[in-house]
């Protein structure tokens, strides 16, 4: 099963004649993805790594038929536009791998998808992976690696910091323990996918049995997950970790965002909130494995 | 975060249509007493400043009489509040207030969307008002599509428990507000307070703006130097490296200074990170251990190696630090041996004799390392390379053991020295820098290696010397990557003939101010 993405999924990269594009279309296709084609306007009828190129997403759905997901690769300042067009061609998933998007196109590409009913991972994100099945973005960087670092199994990964989405993932791997699906939601502030969302999918998922979240310190992410697990919905053992322990707190937005948020986005309100509907919540990375080990077994006897 | 300051925000009200007191800003008790006399009525004096309760910290002043703004402006101006030397005031009429209300737009994350918030009770102590009045407080989330329509502001003002023309009068401002603040791509902002004077009008008293800093390069005219989050302003090495990451898209490239000033004595070391989950896991380790940090930095996201090189740089002009400690999340997906030649190029153009440990793991991190440890061998200082299977704590230690040994000797800051080129060198620009070959040195070359490590193949023999095989512009475009492998063959392997030039605006002054210091 898995979530969001598995072997059959059928899949482009907008941007994928750029630096990135190309080194990613070769991560995506060496892995198993089911990459059917590229997009880049004006260089329709090339080929990157065997795979055609296109002028546009409609175009490569008028000629190979549905595309499931779009995986964008291009600079932040164009991303909103190639968003719009991917979800108005009808694609259902985007990757939006780029940094530094302005908050505003985000907005607005959120309020267009919840329009036309399509979903976005990122922005500012590694993408995610099913392992064994399917690589979206950049995680694992190549094929190879992804395959060493990354094993099918029962644990759904979830993490705002990129670089801890591999590493949290590959200590699991190293002791032995597999993933479903491993996802970079993305370091911005506003992002299409959130914990929350993404704790939905994993609940519903068969072959997730258990998570791992990386949260941080600010956005209300983490608090919404306690109140789906408060809620019932969100019912699987759960093992987070926050990060920004150190950082000083105090910082805020503004006068406006005091009032809305109250003291969600601290360290300590996201701890004791996860703490207090049941989350493991542990102080270092390399304890993350030995409580699942620890959920394992006491599920096993 | 990019911060406006009052006078500046007031400014972009004005155009917006919102009525703001007169006034303008003054950055001498001179120009203070010109406005005040241009302005003919009693008027006021705010120090700019990003701290919030100014009047409690003896900011405001009013003054009756030119003369009198002159004596005020005379105090606050070079007063020091928190982090802050204040060097600009906003003198401006003084309002006659009837009542106070409360205007704010922040992005809400839950929702993806602007949320208004109003108050009908506004001033000192907003927050305080909004917990015990919440009946006071109404909220409401625009559709970015649509923005904020005529009807919806009034709706939002009358469940504030304000009607009648004052309920018109103040819905009139939302829409302007949300119109400018989405117009400027504000992250937040906010009027506190939004007042109603004696004569019945609708002011903008106090007011700030956030601009998002992704969305800074569409308003040149808001005149924003460095568009990241301080609570003081931008020291000049911030100033330098912030040019570098707003020049270059290719990844992420961040530089905060911790410490301006440091010791011989202090046991401070030079932090470049690798993302910011890894880099606040890898901080922790070298606090642990009882070292302060110099600066925080941060390369990721698949940076060119010129992008790293440059960070070094920037790290490197640092006097004092004791050593060099670059790690990020430990099983990273970008490529490291880009990582690794820019540091090798910045370490041995510096003679680097404090140590550095490097812990790189990831993706091609065998390469990485190895790339260390071939080239980072001849210069005074010990490097030594680390990957995913060696903890930050682990190398924290390391990096303990090596300044120790080394005596803990400080960091000496150098002259920026470019090489003299030979005048007839082939040269080509690149994305952000030059790249030259002195041809003269090639008919020596016996292994040609350079084209063999030029990733992006973009370099063709003409009998015995490598030129482009591209048109110059595509190599200026990008197709050049800077991967800087080309220049690191040949200097340790064959001829010392490759030179890639990557300027770093300001820094060769600054160098030598503080090297002039010493």
């Amino acid at each position: 099963m898995a979530i969001l993405v598995d072997e059959k999924s059928k899949v482009i990269i907008q941007g994928i004649t750029g630096r990135e594009g190309m080194v990613r279309a070769q991560l995506m296709k060496d892995y198993g993805t089911n990459l059917m084609a590229g997009v880049t306007p004006g260089r329709g009828g090339q080929e990157v790594y065997g795979v055609p190129v296109f002028d546009s997403v409609e175009e490569v759905w008028e000629k190979l038929g549905p595309v499931d997901i779009s995986v964008i690769f291009i600079p932040a300042t164009m991303v909103k536009n190639a968003a719009l067009e991917a979800i108005e061609a009808g694609v259902k998933l985007l990757v939006i791998v780029p940094d530094r998007v302005p908050i505003y196109d985000v907005l607005e590409v959120a309020a267009f998808a919840n329009r036309k009913g399509a979903r976005f991972v990122g922005p500012n994100t590694l993408g995610l992976v099913s392992p064994g099945k399917a690589v979206l973005g950049m995680i694992g960087g190549r094929a190879e690696r992804a395959r060493e670092w990354f094993r099918p199994g029962d644990i759904g990964v979830s993490s705002r910091s990129g670089g801890m989405t591999s590493s949290m993932s590959y200590y699991l791997t190293k002791t032995g323990l597999g993933q479903s699906t491993i996802i970079h939601v993305g370091g911005d502030a506003v992002v299409g996918l959130s914990h929350p969302e993404v704790m939905e999918l994993f609940e519903k998922d068969e072959q997730t049995r258990m998570a791992v979240m990386f949260g941080e310190i600010g956005t209300t992410q983490e608090e919404r997950v306690a109140d789906l697990i408060e809620q019932g919905k969100f019912t699987k053992p759960l093992i987070a970790f926050i990060g920004g322990k150190a950082a000083k707190s105090g910082t805020r937005f503004s006068h406006a965002g005091a009032i809305v948020e109250g003291t969600r986005g601290s360290y300590e309100t996201k701890v004791k909130r996860l703490k207090e509907v049941g989350v493991h919540v542990v102080d270092a990375i390399s304890d993350i494995p030995k409580k699942a080990i620890e959920l394992k077994k006491a599920r096993e006897a | 975060m990019a911060r406006l300051y009052e006078y500046q925000s007031k400014k972009l009200l004005k155009q917006g249509g919102i009525r703001i007191p007169e006034g303008d800003v003054a950055f001498s008790p001179g120009e203070a007493s010109k406005i005040a006399e241009k302005i003919g009525k009693p008027v006021v004096l705010k120090i700019q400043v990003w701290v919030t309760g100014r009047a409690g910290l003896g900011g405001i002043q009013f003054a009756e009489t030119p003369e009198a703004a002159e004596n005020s402006a005379r105090r606050l101006l070079g007063m020091k509040v928190k982090n802050f030397v204040v060097d600009r005031i906003l003198v401006e009429e003084r309002l006659m207030i009837q009542s106070e209300f409360f205007l704010g737009l922040v992005i809400d994350d839950a929702n993806k969307s602007p949320l208004l918030v109003f108050s009908s009770i506004g001033g000192t102590g907003i927050e305080e008002i909004a917990r015990v009045h919440p009946e006071k407080v109404s909220k409401f989330s625009i559709d970015v599509l649509a923005g904020l329509r005529d009807f919806e502001a009034r709706n939002l003002i009358r469940k504030a428990g304000l009607s009648g023309n004052l309920m018109l009068q103040l819905s009139e401002v939302l829409t302007k507000f949300y119109k400018i603040a989405r117009s400027n791509d504000a992250r937040s902002a906010e009027i506190n307070p939004l007042v109603l004077t004696e004569d019945n009008q609708v002011y903008a008293a106090d007011c700030h703006f956030v601009v998002d800093d992704y969305a800074v390069f569409r308003h040149p005219e808001l005149g924003i130097e460095v568009a990241r989050e301080f609570n003081r302003p931008p020291s000049e090495l911030e100033k330098i490296a912030y040019q570098v990451e707003e020049k270059d898209y290719r990844g992420t490239f961040y530089f905060f200074q911790m410490l301006e000033k440091i010791s011989a004595e202090e046991s401070v070391i030079g932090f470049h990170g690798a993302g910011g989950g890894g880099s606040m896991m890898s901080m922790d380790a070298v606090l642990n251990k009882g070292f302060k940090l110099a600066n925080y930095c941060d390369t990721s996201g698949n940076p060119p190696a010129s992008k790293v090189y440059r960070a070094a740089k920037i790290i490197l002009s640092q006097p004092n630090i004791k050593g060099y400690f670059a790690s990020g999340s430990g099983v990273a997906s970008q490529e490291q041996f880009h990582s690794a030649r820019g540091m090798v190029k910045a370490f041995y153009e510096e003679k680097l004799s404090i140590p550095g440990v490097i812990r790189l793991g990831g993706n091609y991190e065998e390469k990485a390392i190895e790339i260390l440890s071939t080239y980072l061998n001849n210069i005074p200082a010990k490097v030594e390379g680390y990957g995913r299977d060696d903890s930050p704590e682990f190398c924290a230690e390391r990096l303990d053991k090596l300044i120790k040994e080394n005596g803990s000797k400080p960091h000496k800051v150098k002259p920026w020295v470019e090489p003299s080129l030979p005048q007839a060198s082939y040269s080509f620009e690149t994305l952000t820098g030059k790249l030259s070959i002195d041809h003269a040195q090639c008919s020596s070359c016996k292994t040609k290696g350079c084209m063999e490590c030029c990733a992006a193949k973009i370099l063709k023999l003409e009998g015995e010397k490598p030129v482009l095989a591209i048109p110059p512009e595509d190599a200026k475009k990008g197709k050049c990557t800077e991967c800087l492998a080309c220049e690191i063959f040949c200097t340790f392997h064959e001829q010392n003939a490759i030179y890639i030039q990557l300027p770093i605006p300001g820094l060769k002054e600054y160098r030598e101010k503080i090297t002039k210091s010493e």
